[in-house]
């Protein structure tokens, strides 16, 4: 042993060499994780959408981050951005589209598509899941869905989780419309929200002016039942049959019972 | 001589590697994460004080030379000599880290960040060597401590380390002797103190 111990410098060499540490178990997963190469990484499509194409993430649980091309821009590297920004990992190209995504589209049903809605809270999942039972070409207002899951005081909270949803245009928020006939808030702005529903037939002027006229449910006085008016049931009642309601309490005294596809609820007016 | 071979060898898997990186990114950077993860995180984890902000250091600093390799051409990534292209690459990244620390209002006292640990305060750092060591080479000034770090933790050579330091092979070699005397200095101190 050197007589001078730890400070020869030999010793110290060593020493100094042997302060070299392995990284902690799992980080070269942390690491791929990080650039989007891990064993769960997401992968990215761009796609046709109904009002233009659309940027759709992915990974092994289902579709997880959708957005237009027109807010990030055509270059790939402004999803790629977006999507760290929001779910602090990173994303590359896939080869091909997540299954179903390209029937969804055309169809316009994407209730049977794979969702990763991780991170997302249980009431934020519930929303979205109602959200997802609207059918195309038809609306719901935002008190509808907070009743559907339980929550009828949560309107503001429904309109907040919608406004988060992660895969706009797939899971539908944009059918979620407000009860006084204006079309409500959009994440990626109203205009698209209405572009959306016209080119899934709504007729957002009609619409609009029965709500305006107070006019919350149709009736058929044929079948005498009751629905919203964008319901399907509601959109085959001849002008002749039609009959308005203010309320679901007007529509049950006139002996009117609740459309089962779109559920009209017992609350508000 | 069995050093050069090892350099040698070392090199040559080295330059392997960059040449994969070239030709497939994706399939080649698992393999640089896993080869060079050590060195990248030691010299990290010298660096700074706590391990769990080293891992952060490391792991952001891979994920910019994967951003790097991704928007250069194949060309630069196979010519790249990876072990001192990414320990500068942790080094910067530790650096701007340090001074964007400065500017921001501090809610714990900016000396924390700088301050040695008290040695064995740590559980990890028990594992991780001599702690009057650690202790002391945190202590050192900058550019001696990072010269240090970077030839005899890390192992670069000087010409490695001066690339690192953006100065002359000669001012690095200083920086390196001048260190390592600081050390023993202290450690001559460390051992006086408790006799």
């Amino acid at each position: 042993m050197n007589p001078s111990g730890p400070l020869a410098r030999r010793d110290m060499t060593a020493a100094l060499r042997a302060l070299g540490v392995e990284p902690p178990s799992g980080f070269t997963e942390r690491v791929l994780d990080r650039v989007g190469l891990g064993a769960t990484a997401d992968r990215y499509v761009m796609v046709d959408g109904p009002v233009g194409p659309l940027y759709v993430a992915f990974n092994a649980r289902g579709i997880c981050h959708v957005v237009t091309a027109g807010v990030v821009g055509d270059e790939p590297g402004g999803f790629e951005e977006r999507h760290r920004a929001r779910f602090g990992r990173g994303t590359r190209p896939a080869g091909t589209p997540p299954t179903g995504l390209d029937a969804a589209l055309r169809s316009g049903r994407s209730h049977q598509l794979a969702y990763d809605l991780g991170g997302l809270t249980g009431f934020e999942r519930a929303v979205l899941r109602k959200a997802l039972d609207i059918p195309a070409g038809e609306c719901r207002p935002y008190a509808w869905v907070a009743h559907q899951i339980g929550r009828p005081r949560a309107v503001r909270a429904v309109g907040s989780a919608l406004g988060r949803n992660p895969v706009p245009v797939l899971i539908p928020c944009h059918r979620v419309v407000r009860s006084d006939g204006r079309i409500g808030e959009y994440a990626l702005g109203p205009e698209l929200k209405a572009r959306l529903l016209e080119a899934e037939g709504v007729d957002l002027e009609a619409t609009a002016a029965l709500a305006r006229a107070g006019a919350r449910y149709l009736g058929s006085d044929t079948t005498h039942v009751y629905c919203f008016p964008t319901c399907r049931t509601a959109r085959r009642i001849g002008p002749a049959h039609q009959v308005r309601f203010r309320g679901s309490a007007e529509a049950e005294a006139a002996g009117y019972r609740p459309c089962r596809n779109c559920q009209p609820a017992k609350w508000g007016a | 001589m069995f050093t050069s071979i090892v350099m040698v060898v070392a090199t040559g898997r080295e330059a392997e590697l960059a040449a994969a990186a070239a030709i497939d990114l994706d399939g080649a950077f698992p393999a640089i994460v896993e080869r060079y993860g050590r060195v990248v995180y030691s010299t990290a984890r010298r660096l700074s004080v706590q391990a769990v902000d080293a891992e952060d250091l490391a792991a952001e600093a891979f994920a910019r030379a994967y951003a790097a390799m991704r928007a250069q051409p194949a060309e630069r990534t196979a010519a790249l000599r990876l072990r001192p292209w990414l320990i500068t690459i942790t080094l910067n990244l530790w650096r701007n880290q340090l001074r964007d620390a400065s500017r921001r209002p501090v809610t714990a006292p900016l000396a924390a960040v700088n301050d040695p640990p008290a040695p064995g305060a740590d559980p990890a750092e028990r594992r991780e060597g001599d702690p009057r060591l650690v202790c002391a080479l945190s202590q050192l000034p900058e550019a001696q401590r990072v010269a240090v770090i970077l030839r005899h933790v890390v192992g670069l050579r000087t010409s490695e380390v001066a690339d690192a330091l953006s100065c002359p092979a000669g001012t690095a070699k200083s920086h390196v002797f001048r260190g390592l005397a600081a050390l023993r200095a202290a450690l001559v101190e460390a051992r006086e103190g408790t006799s």
